[in-house]
């Protein structure tokens, strides 16, 4: 491991070491390119790990104060949990459950085909999937993804076996175990699956892959990596011309420290990396750093979520096995005849009782309440995600007055479905109401979004730099060293679970940075 | 006819021993065998729970609040003691908590007209029922939604087999061993490794 001095000022800081930056990192260090990788959390590993939903919740979350506002039902249910992301070396890549999915063409052109969307702020990626082709490829094989480089899907759990028999009864003609990050056979030095059921708590047997068992000890093996956990950014600093030039921030013992830097890159996630990029507010970038356009924080996208549990007569046991076990894609492609643009994905989900008794009707109590969890054991799910609408006002701002335990002003999040969300959503309960009924169904409960997973959009890739905040390398319109790494830069959400695209834009972001490194040009 | 992990025949939803054994590990220091407040409440049950600040006569009150949030008929008292367990610590940090459980059970008995804990369950259910939104009703609420289903015993009565790490996993035990239904071809779930 790299020992890279605080006033060095040759070294590439990435700030965040999940699916973006960890990602990013090891790039860059096979390149031979040295990199400050600076991660809020400590490290854990598969040994550390908890088979526990509690427990590990504790563990790796961030937990940091935010606030919310705006008309989801998060900001009334979990007004100081947003999002279920990660603090922890690999991020929220420890707690993903591994669904790999490309973005589809058309969903790169979400302006062209949805048309002009009143409330929403559409645009076009400044990039086709054309240009991420080998990049997705590259991504899929670093990753593992099964049925992609010959590798077997998954074997389908109890959970997978309910939602296909509905599925076919219906006439759905794509449902399968799903393109997964996680070991269907031993491959890479880590093991095939053992069907745990605990994905989401960090896998105890490093089937599934993240940055943490991945890209982070190979990147250390370079030689040029300098991982710094319990790191925890405050601000970027840049020079009189302009350029960045510095982040600070507390270390492990509490400590403020400046790490210089050549170029940095910010990989916090889609709350704290424009909330980065605002604190960093100084004379010369009044509004915060990269935001001429006024578009930083802007856009905020979680996705169209929710989900759909079902009881039955007979056991299912759907938390034995992969948490994300099976998927349908039928309905995640561009039909306005269903009332709203863009898709959605259905992909099976299971929570384990603790969990379940918290997301199943957050606030419920009662009988009726009572009733579902009587059924626990007979019970299966799906979990529903598709497009949702970039809209201006949904938004991460900082705090007026509230400040973190370090006296930064916390992240706010505001969100607000769009028309277009709500209609996609009835349009999933019904449709996730309508399989677990032709399988036999006793009772269907539609259950509300949980705090979001899929943070995106706040620093979006935009081809003219009045739309969003970088280019289409991630590369900041104002600032020619700055990168954002992360799903921040997405222009827009597509349906499908973002990891594999933050990971292929990474390893695209790398080749641009040594590039244009090597150029002399940053 | 499909077997599951845990029957559901007993009208505690566990039989005796089992809830003993895997209670055994959850209430070591919370519920002490022998002698205690709850142990009135279930005499026929070995387990007994020592609270700090609120009464016998208080706890065992809360525990009844508790059952008429969320009324698992055959759910054990013992499962929802760990619900006054962790209020009853609540109470000693924060005598703004004591204050509202107290209040909370005095508002119970001016809406009963007389002693709430004496009605029958469903009456008192009810009565609860009534106090829905309250802080008293919301701080019970949302502490029992972790503790009443956060440990072992209610894993037990619910069929959750919780950790499974040790156990290897479910590779070699049953996570598709649901027979109700078709099983689906080996294009769409191949066969395990």
């Amino acid at each position: 491991m790299a020992n890279i001095k605080l006033d060095d000022d040759s070294a590439v800081v990435v700030i965040g070491s999940g699916a973006g930056g960890g990602t990013l990192a090891n790039e860059l260090c096979q390149k031979g390119i040295k990199v400050v990788l600076l991660e809020a959390g400590k490290r854990e590993s598969a040994a550390s790990f908890q088979n526990d939903e509690w427990g590990s919740f504790g563990q790796l979350s961030w937990l940091d104060k935010r606030t919310t506002s705006g008309s989801w039902r998060v900001a009334r249910d979990f007004s100081g949990l947003p999002a279920w992301i990660c603090k922890t070396v690999g991020g929220s890549t420890t707690h993903w459950a591994g669904a790999s999915l490309r973005i589809q063409e058309h969903e790169f052109k979400a302006r062209t085909h949805y048309g002009d969307v009143a409330g929403a702020n559409l645009l076009d990626w400044p990039l086709t999937l054309q240009d991420l082709e080998p990049y997705y490829a590259k991504a899929e094989d670093k990753m593992g993804v099964t049925r992609t480089n010959g590798i077997p899907g998954l074997p389908g759990n109890n959970n997978f076996k309910v939602m296909y028999a509905g599925a076919k009864k219906l006439g759905y003609k794509n449902c399968h175990t799903g393109r997964m990050a996680i070991n269907s056979r031993k491959r890479d030095g880590r093991p095939h699956c053992r069907q745990l059921g605990f994905c989401f708590q960090g896998c105890k047997m490093d089937a599934k892959w993240s940055t943490m068992n991945s890209e982070i000890p190979r990147a250390e093996k370079t030689g040029n990596l300098d991982l710094r956990p319990s790191a925890h950014v405050l601000r970027v600093e840049h020079d009189k011309s302009g350029k960045v030039n510095a982040v600070v921030y507390v270390d492990g013992d509490g400590k403020q420290q400046q790490q210089k830097a050549r170029v940095v890159c910010v990989a916090g996630n889609s709350i704290e990396s424009p909330r980065l990029l605002l604190n960093s507010e100084s004379s010369m970038y009044p509004n915060g750093l990269a935001n001429a356009s006024g578009q930083v924080g802007r856009n905020y996208m979680r996705h169209m979520t929710g989900s759909v549990y079902a009881t039955f007569d007979e056991p299912v046991h759907m938390w034995r096995g992969t948490t994300m076990a099976g998927i349908i894609t039928d309905e995640s492609r561009h039909d306005p005849s269903r009332g709203f643009v863009g898709g959605y994905e259905m992909e099976t989900l299971s929570l384990g009782l603790p969990f379940m008794a918290a997301f199943l009707d957050p606030g419920g109590w009662g009988r009726d309440f009572c009733r579902a969890m009587d059924n626990y054991a007979n019970m299966a799910g799906m979990w529903l995600v598709g497009e949702d609408m970039p809209q201006k006002d949904n938004r991460i701002t900082v705090h007026a007055t509230e400040k973190d335990q370090y006296g930064m002003p916390v992240p706010n999040v505001n969100f607000t479905d769009h028309p277009n969300d709500i209609a996609m959503r009835e349009h999933a309960f019904g449709q996730g109401r309508a399989i677990y009924e032709a399988a036999g169904a006793n009772q269907v409960y539609p259950v509300p979004p949980y705090p979001s997973t899929h943070n995106l959009g706040t620093c979006r890739m935009s081809a003219k730099a009045e739309d969003g905040v970088v280019n289409q390398h991630g590369q900041a319109h104002e600032i020619d060293n700055l990168f954002v790494s992360d799903g921040s830069q997405f222009t827009t959400g597509a349906s499908e679970n973002p990891t594999l695209t933050i990971v292929t834009l990474a390893i695209r972001q790398a080749d641009y940075i040594a590039g244009q490194m090597s150029a002399k040009a940053i | 006819m499909k077997q599951t992990s845990v029957k559901v025949d007993s009208p505690v939803g566990v039989s005796r021993r089992q809830f003993l054994k895997t209670g055994s590990g959850v209430l070591m220091g919370t519920l002490a065998a022998g002698s205690g407040v709850l142990a009135t409440l279930a005499p026929s049950r070995s387990w007994a729970l020592t609270l700090s600040t609120l009464s016998e006569i208080e706890g065992g009150k809360i525990l009844k609040v508790t059952r008429g949030i969320f009324p698992h008929d055959t759910l054990d008292d013992a499962v929802y003691a760990l619900v006054v367990k962790d209020l009853d610590a609540a109470a000693a940090n924060d005598a703004g908590v004591a204050s509202l459980l107290r209040d909370g059970l005095q508002q119970l008995d001016e809406l009963a007209s007389g002693d709430w804990a004496s009605l029958d369950y469903l009456a008192r259910e009810n009565l609860v029922i009534k106090m829905a939104g309250t802080d008293f009703f919301e701080k019970i609420r949302g502490t029992s939604v972790v503790s009443l289903y956060n440990n072992e015993m209610a894993w037990a009565h619910f069929g959750y087999e919780g950790s499974s790490y040790e156990m290897g996993g479910y590779f070699d035990r049953g996570f598709q061993d649901l027979d109700w239904l078709p099983d689906p071809g080996a294009d769409a779930s191949p066969a395990k490794a």
